[in-house]
């Protein structure tokens, strides 16, 4: 993640900057961030894209302010700065869910604070907003929420037609199908991304023969692989 | 009263696991399941750190919140880091054995969802002190055995012949769901095995 976006990588125009976080370092399937969200949420297409449409403008905002602020923060409190701005935005769009659509707030439930701490939001702050300006701060931050929203609409699809049989509340299953419950039950969340992983990876394997077909897991902030 | 306590532990910890049932903590689910003994530590760090974070919500919400209930998140996410920062430089200070075995999971786990998840939920359920404690305690439990019991299967895993496509995290997942499967069989415990 850092290394495409470092100060060696300035020349990298706004559309690539913009189509990169959508598809190619998708935040969920490639980085395995946010996952949290990813599966808590997603047992349907609505609170999934509630979820992504909170997260992105809680991300687009605080990107900006951080890319503001660069300049002006010292580098020992960047992480609480960051933090001290997510949370601003977080409460924010949370009063603003409760006041306007109180049935999807009540539906993903504290789910809504956890944004705070979705590694996702730090992670672009870290590699990308604190070492680059407005503009191209909110292209990136952009590209991560329509790859994020892409991610748990997707995840919320497969959920939502196989453990109740409709999408976005249309029956789209037969009469004579039977939900399978589970899907919309946290194994299903667990199950879902197990298996669209190995969709990806058996895609991307047939793709590029001979390369490493699988990313390790990811630090969020150095984007080295390899937990502790 | 007694009996609650220990219905919320045992409710924590099994039948609504905050790993296989909230989804909560899955970085360190994924990064330090590898292996039995780092899961334990890490384990270990992790009912500490909710523990002191169960003590700070409840003086947060008894003295402070009261007078300005806008400020609950960031005072949460802002006073939590600080205080298990202290608390971490004091066992560095006076057991540095103790730092050792779980010391450098304890950054890791300050921006957990976890902790701020229980946190809210402790102030949304209105737990007094020692529910509280219990449902810390319940919690830190329940993410120690989720994440022993996928690192013993993970130590298992990398002796198996495993399809190339399937090393790696999607296997993880795959797992993850039978274990969340089987957590669900807990469920009858609350209800009295009547559900």
């Amino acid at each position: 993640m850092s290394h495409a976006s470092g100060p060696g990588r300035h020349q990298e125009g706004g559309g690539a900057i913009l189509t990169r976080g959508i598809w190619e370092e998708n935040p969920v399937f490639v980085h395995l961030m946010g996952l949290c969200p990813a599966l808590a949420v997603t047992n349907s297409v609505r609170n999934g894209l509630a979820m992504a449409l909170a997260t992105a403008f809680v991300l687009m905002g605080s990107s900006v302010f951080v890319s503001l602020l660069r300049n002006a923060v010292p580098h020992a409190v960047r992480i609480s700065t960051y933090v001290l701005i997510v949370g601003t935005f977080v409460t924010v769009v949370d009063l603003f869910m409760q006041a306007t659509t109180p049935a999807v707030s009540k539906a993903l439930g504290a789910f809504v604070y956890l944004i705070v701490v979705n590694c996702i939001i730090l992670g672009r702050h870290e590699a990308f907003a604190s070492k680059n300006p407005v503009g191209r701060s909110l292209l990136d931050a952009t590209g991560t929420s329509i790859g994020f929203l892409i991610a748990l609409v997707l995840m919320g699809a497969v959920r939502e037609i196989l453990g109740s049989g409709t999408f976005l509340d249309f029956r789209v299953m037969p009469r004579a199908f039977e939900p399978w419950v589970v899907m919309a039950l946290p194994p299903g969340g667990f199950f879902t991304i197990g298996f669209l992983l190995l969709g990806l990876n058996t895609w991307a394997a047939r793709r590029h023969q001979g390369h490493e077909p699988i990313r390790p897991f990811l630090n969020p902030v150095t984007g080295q692989g390899g937990g502790p | 009263m007694n009996g609650d306590i220990f219905w919320i532990f045992l409710s924590a910890m099994l039948v609504n696991n905050f790993t296989l049932f909230y989804f909560l903590g899955l970085c360190p689910f994924l990064g330090v399941s590898g292996r039995v003994s780092t899961a334990l530590r890490m384990g270990g760090a992790d009912v500490f750190v909710l523990v002191v974070t169960s003590v700070v919500t409840w003086v947060l919400n008894t003295f402070v919140l009261p007078y300005a209930p806008y400020l609950r998140l960031i005072s949460f996410i802002v006073v939590i880091a600080s205080v298990v920062q202290i608390v971490e430089m004091a066992i560095r200070k006076l057991s540095p054995t103790l730092f050792r075995e779980m010391g450098q999971f304890l950054p890791l786990i300050t921006t957990n969802c976890a902790i701020l998840y229980l946190a809210i939920f402790q102030t949304n359920r209105g737990y007094g002190f020692l529910e509280g404690l219990s449902f810390a305690l319940g919690a830190g439990a329940g993410l120690t055995v989720a994440l022993v019991l996928m690192a013993s299967i993970r130590e298992q895993v990398d002796l198996s012949d495993v399809p190339a496509v399937a090393r790696g995290s999607a296997l993880v997942f795959i797992i993850a769901g039978f274990l969340s499967l089987a957590f669900m069989g807990f469920a009858g415990l609350l209800s009295g095995g009547r559900a």
